[in-house]
């Protein structure tokens, strides 16, 4: 029904199968939507959130979410700014995800603030004092950045692609992608490293502040840092995710491994970072706050926030995916390659939340207790609402646009439809897909 | 912000960020236009590019 969208000489499941699967991730999608009518015309209320989670759920979400689609800017970066060429073939589903974890996270962030209405007061009256106004800036401008970087993909569809503006359109877009690149790497670091400054500067919150450089506290670097290292571990995970799903290989091996041996040093470096940065922070920043290390991970209740969740993110889900993804049998093998990855995207989600969650879970005068915090099912659905989304957008860019440069070649058609070799026999006989490089 | 806005004050804060954010746009703007300029020339030439 629908393949005169599908690229030239790709294999897609049924319309039926693609539309049943679709409906499923509605499901989902539908009681985010009733969750998020709820909390528009209802307000905050409808959320667990008081005085003492300012930020909650949704800040977590928006925080790993958006160092998970880290690896668009910084496989973009690589691609474009370091020249790695093999990354080409990997770039247009780093953007892909990307673009919709900076969609997801904005959505929440609209919830977030209560009155969507006045969103915009945060660029019209902004407060230059503010990590998170630097933060609001480089959000918003960076995922025009990837909605430009993912706007020739869409050009590049079948039948978009016959008119010759949109063609010459994308043509030229691609031609100056690594200005577009060079722009999101240099907004991704400023809010990436935002975004870890602001646990960094709560001087009242022992927990959280680091010392640092200038203005910046060392939490900069290290978010920055991570969602470079963990970032391209989520491009796999999803790469590989679909993959198994459509049940053919999508990327070369080669092309992966690179991108895993990056992402391993990075995650290396990062960690070796962090371990440097909690050593000093337990026996120099905290206690002259006034501190023990074990305060922050003691004495509250059911042990939410026992010593097991520094070992759990720096242990097992910082040094033993580095250690699998630097060596070659670690990456060459499925299993710990699968393995390394997930325990990456979920240290670095470990990680935020560690930074925004369990510094407001402690106390920090002698007469308080810890405070203790379940979302409701409000704040879950609508957590849930942009990944049903995401997932539903991501399904649909892969039916119908070129996102894979290598699969016409990793997955050769055994015969050609009739009716291609007949409408375009020159190209037909060429056998491979058109590459996009954006 | 603007700088004709009543809270705009001159001093370093409001330079870098609304500069930094001003800047980005510019060039995005700047980019996206060249592109779409380019874009129609070469259709109305009726030169189209022959890969990407």
């Amino acid at each position: 029904m629908d393949s005169a969208l599908i690229p030239k000489g790709v294999k897609r499941c049924p319309t039926w199968q693609f539309l049943l699967w679709i409906g499923a991730v509605s499901g989902v999608l539908l009681w985010g939507v009733l969750a998020m009518i709820l909390v528009y015309f209802k307000g905050l209320n409808q959320t667990n959130m008081n005085n003492a989670y300012g930020f909650a759920l949704w800040i977590w979400a928006d925080l790993a979410i958006i160092a998970l689609g880290g690896g668009a800017f910084f496989t973009g970066f690589l691609r474009y700014i370091v020249g790695k060429d093999e990354l080409k073939n990997i770039v247009n589903f780093a953007v892909l995800v990307g673009f919709y974890c900076y969609v997801s996270a904005l959505m929440i962030l609209g919830f977030d603030i209560g009155q969507p209405l006045r969103g915009w007061f945060i660029f019209w009256h902004a407060n230059v004092h503010s990590m998170l106004t630097e933060v609001a800036f480089c959000l918003s401008a960076y995922l025009g950045v990837l909605a430009i970087e993912y706007l020739p993909l869409i050009l590049e569809n079948r039948q978009i692609d016959k008119v010759p503006f949109f063609h010459n359109m994308s043509h030229n877009m691609h031609e100056i992608m690594a200005v577009f690149a060079a722009t999101g790497a240099f907004l991704s670091f400023f809010h990436q490293g935002s975004l870890g400054g602001v646990p960094g500067v709560l001087f009242a919150r022992p927990f959280g502040f680091r010392e640092g450089v200038f203005v910046w506290p060392w939490t900069f670097f290290l978010f920055t840092w991570s969602a470079a290292a963990c970032g391209p571990c989520f491009t796999i995970l999803i790469t590989k995710i679909t993959e198994t799903a459509a049940r053919k290989k999508l990327v070369k091996d080669n092309v992966i491994e690179l991108l895993a041996k990056i992402s391993g040093w990075m995650l290396a470096t990062y960690i070796t970072a962090k371990i440097i940065d909690t050593i000093y922070w337990a026996v120099v920043t905290a206690p002259s706050k006034g501190f023990n290390f074990l305060d922050f991970y003691s004495n509250n209740s059911g042990s939410w926030y026992g010593l097991w969740i520094l070992i759990a993110e720096i242990g097992l889900c910082g040094i033993v995916p580095a250690a699998i993804l630097i060596t070659d049998k670690g990456r060459k093998t499925p299993a710990t390659l699968w393995l390394a990855v997930i325990l990456a995207v979920v240290g670095v989600c470990l990680n935020r939340w560690v930074m925004v969650l369990q510094v407001l879970a402690i106390p920090v005068l002698s007469f308080q207790s810890w405070n203790l915090y379940f979302p409701s099912w409000q704040e879950v659905a609508t957590t849930l609402l942009p990944v049903a989304l995401g997932i539903i957008s991501i399904s649909i860019s892969y039916r119908y646009l070129p996102i894979f440069p290598q699969e016409l070649e990793l997955n050769p058609p055994d015969s050609p439809p009739a009716e291609q070799v007949a409408e375009e026999p020159a190209e037909a006989s060429e056998g491979e897909m058109e590459p996009a490089e954006a | 912000m603007f700088p004709f806005n009543f809270e705009w004050i001159w001093d370093a804060g409001h330079l870098v960020f609304m500069g930094g954010l001003w800047y980005a746009l510019t060039i995005l703007g700047l980019g996206l236009t060249y592109c779409i300029i380019k874009a129609a020339y070469d259709s109305f030439k009726g030169q189209g590019a022959d890969h990407h």
